[in-house]
């Protein structure tokens, strides 16, 4: 939590007034959703479907270093793809309004060991209702790092470099193990829980079905190629995981974003609610590619601000929201995804430390307080 | 191990190599209207009938069973990018040598559906597929004499019967604002030509509406008919008066048309209808806060519209977005958020 408020410029009725201009935005884009839409996400899941084909077909004969070379890569992307711009969003019932049960947030599944709806909770529910205010949001570090200074420091995070490296690598595994709250539910009592037991099986069997697929049943498919096919797919899911990671890394963890307090959301006004997500988020720049292969995450801020508005609408409703940044002067947290990987990972590094000089800085915020 | 049983576990042997989908997902994209699938068809030709009718061309998918002359199918189309579903009559006869079936679709002022397809419906478009259902049909046994009764768009069951089978003594009587307003009239002519069949058209525009209580001047052996009658509720109630009022009920059939007539208003009575509970709610309350305050196990998550975690299906009745005022209305599918939807008159939530 910065000492600096940089939103204290703004009246109440200001904050109001900016929420108005912001469901106008939403409204907007919903009146207008329609056939282009839906063509759009079905070419995605075909794209990434057949994309998905080819690959594993390629990987069939992956003891030849090209096939191995061109069926990686494109497992990597039809990994990503459906993890990111057809999951995660379909998930967030962005294309429930199509009625079509396929393509539905109550029936979707991903290529991931995270059940969906289990997901859905702790993504959908808790960290979008919650954004960035400490304790509350458990994806602020996902309950193992430390990211910002008011969080209590503990010898524990002098490790955490390396267990954000290694939940990087592992990143779905991560996703599933704080999805199911394991730190809080492995205690002795809590492990017996019923519910618990329910959902971790369910996990589990998850798990058992995406290994058996993509290091058995493939491999075992490939025949001689088993070996090439096996280091293939364990590949195409450490890049999937890295790549998902460092840009989901990108939407809360750079310089620039603020965290907030339990107490400052009690009686949250629909205006203050969207403050604090244009503040708790930051986006990444770059080419249409780029937005299309972070599943439009790297329009995080306005995704933040519309969950459950199509992803492919993300990039002109950013036009109008970055002007309503600059009309209420607020800074717009963007830049091209190596440097707020490198801020976000900075912020990792400094913070495995305790907090530098607090002799200095608690005068200052005091002097602060007392100005105000 | 029977056939059956090595097709199963084939068949999740397969489910393994394509988990989390499913090989019909993959199917699919090469194949849609295979056996097995998921039923659908695919339009293939578009004929305009008069000025706001059409004829929809369709090759159903192979899991497709057959209709009987008279029955309707269920079908849903993609309408600005929005799953519809609505029941048309098949218009072609039972045993089409190739395969296809028809519907002959009004479009109805404001309609949806029927607008898009006379208007706007492409060859080529996949759409989805119900079984045909319904027992407004031709019995087994072959009556002698027959009448059609019918009215706009109320032939179309009644053409499907025409061109499936012949009976030696058959009589229509039709109604429509005007000549050009009738639905395979130059069919019927035909028909009425080759004497096999005689027709009465009714104009309404310059006759008047049918007058059935003078229907013995068109037909005199009306009663002895084995009547087929469809059309608007107000010439069908008036001829089950009328046939009642003469003791020959059993032989008339009708098929009504029930458009969903769904008046959107402020609140209304809710029904829960898996727990059995009713209360009144006004047009402000989210469905979720009336759900929970009458003590039924409500499905809930953000409380504000974004995690999708409230989602229940409408089964019948309106309910409007408190964000955007947005109505829907309930169809086979549609889910709603109770969290952000209030009741917009009487409604039927599934919990």
């Amino acid at each position: 939590m910065t000492a600096i408020d940089p939103t204290a410029h703004l009246t109440a009725e200001q904050i109001e007034e900016l929420g108005r201009e912001l469901d106008a935005i939403r409204d907007e884009v919903i009146a207008s959703r329609g056939e282009k839409d839906a063509a759009y996400i079905r070419k995605v899941i075909a794209a990434q479907r057949k994309l998905e084909l080819v690959s594993r077909g390629v990987l069939l004969f992956s003891m030849f270093p090209p096939a191995w070379l061109i069926g990686t890569a494109g497992l990597s992307v039809a990994k990503i793809m459906d993890n990111m711009e057809i999951g995660h969003n379909i998930l967030h019932g962005q294309w429930d309004w199509m009625r079509d049960p396929k393509i539905h947030s109550t029936t979707w599944e991903w290529d991931h060991v995270s059940p969906a709806d289990q997901w859905k909770h702790s993504h959908n529910e808790l960290h979008h209702t919650y954004t960035n205010v400490v304790g509350k949001d458990n994806d602020l570090g996902y309950g193992i790092m430390r990211v910002d200074e008011d969080q209590k420091w503990h010898p524990f995070h002098l490790g955490q470099p390396l267990w954000n490296f290694l939940n990087a690598c592992f990143f779905e595994y991560g996703i599933a193990a704080y999805d199911l709250e394991l730190g809080r539910n492995l205690s002795k009592h809590r492990r017996k829980n019923p519910e618990f037991r329910a959902r971790a099986k369910a996990v589990g069997r998850k798990i058992r079905k995406q290994v058996l697929k993509d290091y058995v049943i493939h491999p075992l498919l490939s025949g001689p190629s088993f070996l090439p096919t096996l280091a293939a797919t364990f590949t195409a899911n450490l890049v999937r995981n890295l790549w998902s990671h460092s840009v989901i890394m990108c939407g809360h963890f750079p310089e620039g974003v603020q965290v907030f307090e339990r107490r400052s959301i009690k009686g949250e006004t629909r205006g203050q609610w969207y403050l604090r997500q244009m503040m708790g988020s930051a986006n990444i720049s770059g080419s249409k590619a780029m937005h299309f292969m972070t599943g439009n995450l790297s329009h995080q801020i306005e995704h933040h601000l519309f969950p459950d508005l199509p992803s492919n609408r993300y990039a002109e409703v950013a036009v109008k929201v970055r002007a309503l940044f600059e009309k209420y002067e607020l800074e717009y947290v963007t830049g091209p995804l190596p440097k707020q990987v490198f801020s976000a990972w900075r912020k990792v590094f400094r913070l495995s430390l305790p907090n530098r000089k607090p002799e200095v800085e608690t005068p200052d915020r005091e002097q602060e307080l007392v100005a105000a | 191990m029977t056939s059956a049983t090595l097709r199963s576990r084939a068949w999740k042997l397969l489910e393994m190599v394509t988990t989390p989908l499913l090989p019909s997902d993959y199917l699919d994209l090469v194949s849609p209207l295979r056996a097995g699938a998921d039923l659908r068809g695919r339009i293939e030709a578009v004929y305009p009938e008069t000025g706001d009718a059409a004829t929809i061309v369709i090759r159903p998918g192979r899991g497709w069973r057959g209709h009987r002359a008279g029955q309707y199918v269920r079908i849903g189309v993609d309408v600005d990018g929005v799953r519809l579903w609505r029941a048309y009559s098949l218009t072609s006869p039972a045993r089409r040598q190739d395969g296809r079936v028809t519907i002959t679709v009004k479009a109805i002022p404001d309609g949806k559906v029927s607008n898009h397809l006379v208007r706007r419906a492409k060859p080529g478009t996949l759409i989805q597929l119900d079984q045909a259902t319904g027992d407004f049909v031709l019995p087994q046994a072959t009556p002698a004499k027959v009448l059609y009764l019918t009215a706009g768009s109320g032939i179309t069951p009644v053409m499907g019967m025409l061109r499936d089978t012949e009976f030696d003594d058959v009589v229509m009587v039709h109604c429509a604002p005007r000549p050009q307003d009738v639905i395979f009239r130059n069919e019927l002519h035909d028909l009425v030509a080759d004497k096999r069949l005689r027709l009465t058209e009714v104009h309404t525009d310059t006759d008047g509406m049918l007058d059935i209580s003078r229907l013995g001047e068109l037909v005199p052996d009306w009663a002895e008919r084995e009547t087929w009658a469809c059309g608007p509720a107000g010439l069908l109630d008036a001829a089950e008066e009328h046939w009642r009022d003469h003791g020959v009920q059993e032989r008339l059939h009708t098929e009504r048309f029930r458009p969903s007539i769904v008046v959107a208003g402020d609140g209304g009575e809710v029904t829960f209808s898996s727990t059995g509970k009713t209360v009144d709610a006004d047009g402000a309350t989210p469905l979720l806060d009336v759900g929970e305050e009458s003590g039924v196990l409500m499905p809930s998550g953000c409380r504000m519209g974004i995690c999708f975690g409230c989602v229940t299906p409408l089964k019948a009745g309106a309910v409007r977005d408190l964000r955007t005022g947005e109505i829907t209305e309930a169809e086979p599918g549609v889910l709603i958020q109770t969290c952000v939807s209030a009741a917009a008159g009487p409604c039927d939530i599934e919990r």
